[in-house]
């Protein structure tokens, strides 16, 4: 199995050799953050631009940590230090990028396919770092990875995502890349915040906490955006805390060594319990590890292929 | 009008109108259709052949975005009716969403004082129905009328408020014009951007409903009812909308509708990669609309294809999908598109290809085109019916290419526009 693609837009678009590719490849990497030194020279002489048009710190740091194991050079750039605001377009913005002759752009942007669309217009990589509602393929590679090593196989599991699914690109990677390894999903939140026609993306829905989590070996709990409050008939914190939220008491009726995990950052007391959060199913601080390695493997992987085609066309 | 005789040699004519379907000459005199039968002898004419070729009326298309007076960055007069003969088009309707709005009488002359200096096919006068296109006061139609407006609509809005728009049907009754509705019901479609359900939701983007259609086109077809006026409804997208319009002709209502090209050659799959030439409104609908659609323009519940023709410069539509323009251009691929999708496949013959592009929508307006009977403005289309060609950019003579045909591979060839007896001949 060769990785052929210069970007990663998402996880819809991949075969599920492909998403193997990237978990093995990952299990490779996650080996050097644990060294004395931490690094490796794959990327030497690369430059990776972080471009990002949402706050994030998470996201950018995990990336700009795993560029810098992988010896590249990293630039950051944030809305509020580029020109944009100026009036610039995206595919300006990008070419631009591309002419300082930087080699992958790490992009997080609050439109969905906004990545898509600068990866048509580049010839270097694009890595979609999460794009509106739409993808954030890494982030559900690093929680596929983190079953996977729990548990071994991912097929035949069972898997629960709680949360507003109908605004979560980390819910809709997670589903694609989760039925492509052959896990059964289930998807649980208020029915307002279940997107029409999800079940056409092989998942089953139910919008009773109990019953997702009754057979589930993993919960990956999402962050509830309280700021898109107004915006729709969006439930109050409280209330959600007691309909979905993930305590030790609704874990006792749960499996007895279920996984419970979530993207960051976590709101305390709001869709999980400080107690489940910090108790001995969370694997919530792993998945910020494995993170690492999933990004390394990443930005490798689409370096390579570009290089590839590069001596192609040559 | 060309002061010369042209004959048009051995074309297969095809005209519905006068019921003709046959290979025939076409002697034109002055600019006008002097006689079609066999075997024209003219010593003195200019001799075109047209053998292998097929002759149609020019095709009226009832919604086209002139972008002049206002943004003339996007599209000028002048452009957009060289883009209209180019794609065997010799009469547009202007939608009144310019700036200023054609709403007024001082908004009128600017736009007639811009046609009679640069306009290079004919162009219809479609005046809004309330000032600004607002949807608060309707505009004075009998005035608008004189001034030589056709047919009234907010396009790109639909009047929201029932009351407004009873009085704006009545009106346009008293005046004897159509009222042309952009059905939408911009409270259920809540700033969506591409079809609501499974293709919404994969790309994570806003969707619209059908129900923000349909519903609409259920009071305005209801309203045609209660006001007794001629009602057109624009650029109909989905399979509910279709039983609607189809149960109002069946009550005998004055309600026609019009489809896309677009509707009828591309389903939702497409906007799958976030090209936004394939974002428009309303959006692109499920395979099972799409089917919908061409079988309503086979058994006649659609009367009319127009193109929508709405150009967008790149800035406007080469930037993230949300934030992208709504529109596609039409003029130069409508007619191949329906060859290719509607005529090849048998949703329509040619009689029926040339009623839906010229002679019904001719009807609708009022105006005398459509035909190619002895006496009429020479104004036609000749057509290569079997040659290929593939859509590019570099070929549109619009000052805009967005296009969704970009790349596809077309059947059918405008050769030669003939406007008002002046032959306009397109390299193939």
């Amino acid at each position: 199995m060769i990785w052929s693609k210069k970007d990663l837009l998402g996880l819809e678009e991949l075969t599920k050799e492909e998403v193997e590719l990237i978990l093995s490849t990952a299990s490779s990497f996650k080996e050097v953050s644990s060294r004395e030194i931490k690094k490796v020279p794959a990327l030497r002489g690369r430059t990776v631009v972080n471009l990002f048009y949402e706050p994030s710190t998470r996201t950018r740091v995990s990336f700009e940590v795993a560029a810098k194991r992988l010896s590249a050079d990293v630039i950051n750039i944030a809305t509020e230090t580029s020109s944009v605001k100026k009036g610039e377009t995206l595919i300006d913005t990008g070419k631009n990028i591309e002419a300082l002759k930087a080699d992958i752009i790490v992009m997080r942007h609050n439109s969905s396919g906004a990545a898509a669309m600068l990866a048509r217009h580049l010839n270097i990589s694009v890595v979609n770092a999460g794009d509106g509602w739409h993808e954030h393929p890494t982030q559900a590679l690093l929680d596929i990875f983190t079953l996977k090593e729990k548990l071994g196989e991912v097929a035949g599991l069972n898997v629960s995502i709680v949360g507003d699914i109908a605004h979560s690109r980390v819910a809709r990677s997670n589903i694609w890349g989760l039925t492509k390894l052959g896990a059964r999903v289930t998807v649980c939140a208020p029915k307002l915040l279940i997107p029409v026609d999800i079940e056409a993306m092989g998942v089953k829905v139910t919008d009773n906490i109990d019953e997702a989590l009754v057979r589930a070996d993993a919960v990956n709990v999402l962050r509830m955006q309280f700021e898109r409050d107004g915006e729709m008939a969006f439930p109050k914190q409280l209330e959600y805390f007691k309909a979905f939220g993930i305590t030790a008491e609704r874990l006792s009726k749960a499996k007895k060594d279920i996984l419970v995990m979530h993207p960051g950052p976590i709101n305390r007391g709001i869709e999980i319990s400080s107690e489940v959060a910090d108790g001995l199913n969370s694997v919530i601080l792993e998945q910020v590890t494995n993170g690492i390695a999933v990004r390394m493997a990443v930005l490798f992987l689409v370096d390579q292929a570009r290089d590839g085609k590069r001596e192609n066309t040559d | 009008m060309a002061k010369e005789k042209i004959l048009i040699k051995g074309g297969r004519v095809i005209d519905p109108a006068n019921k003709i379907d046959d290979t025939l000459d076409i002697f034109i005199v002055n600019g006008k259709i002097s006689k079609v039968s066999k075997a024209i002898k003219a010593d003195d004419a200019k001799v075109l052949d047209a053998s292998g070729k097929i002759i149609i009326p020019g095709l009226v298309d009832m919604h086209v975005h002139l972008r002049e007076p206002g943004r003339e960055d996007k599209e000028t007069i002048y452009t957009a009716t060289k883009a209209a003969l180019h794609g065997g088009v010799t009469a547009v309707l202007a939608m009144p969403n310019t700036d200023p709005a054609i709403d007024s009488l001082s908004s009128i002359e600017i736009l007639k004082t811009a046609i009679s200096k640069s306009a290079q096919a004919d162009v219809l006068i479609c005046a809004a129905i309330t000032t600004g296109r607002k949807g608060r006061e309707v505009v004075d139609m009998a005035m608008l009328k004189k001034e030589g407006a056709v047919a009234f609509s907010d396009d790109g809005s639909s009047v929201d408020s029932d009351e407004i728009m009873l009085a704006a049907l009545r009106s346009a009754k008293k005046a004897g014009l159509p009222i042309i509705c952009h059905s939408e019901d911009k409270a259920l479609s809540n700033f969506g951007v591409v079809n609501l359900g499974f293709t919404s939701t994969r790309l994570g983007l806003k969707g619209i409903s059908q129900e923000s259609e349909y519903k609409r086109v259920a009071r305005d077809v209801d309203f045609a009812a209660q006001s007794g006026a001629a009602v057109h409804i624009a650029h109909v997208s989905c399979k509910e909308s279709l039983g609607i319009i189809a149960r109002a002709k069946k009550k005998g209502l004055r309600v026609t509708c019009e489809t896309a090209p677009h509707y009828f050659t591309f389903s939702e799959d497409a906007v799958l990669g976030y090209d936004t030439n394939f974002k428009m409104n309303p959006p692109l609908r499920s395979k099972e609309d799409v089917q919908a659609i061409r079988e309503g323009l086979a058994n006649g519940i659609i009367d009319v294809i127009a193109s929508d023709h709405a150009p967008h410069t790149e800035n406007e539509k080469e930037i993230e999908f949300e934030r992208a323009e709504f529109g596609v251009v039409g003029l130069e691929t409508e007619l191949s598109a329906a060859i290719t999708v509607l005529v090849d496949t048998g949703f329509l013959d040619w009689f029926g290809l040339v009623e839906k592009m010229s002679l019904n929508p001719a009807r609708i307006l009022g105006v005398d085109k459509g035909s190619l009977g002895e006496g009429r403005v020479a104004d036609m289309a000749i057509i290569e019916p079997g040659q290929k060609w593939q859509v590019a950019k570099d070929l549109f003579l619009s000052k805009s290419k967005n296009s969704s045909f970009i790349g596809k591979d077309l059947k059918g060839v405008v050769a030669y526009t003939i406007y008002k007896g002046a032959i306009h001949q397109w390299s193939s």
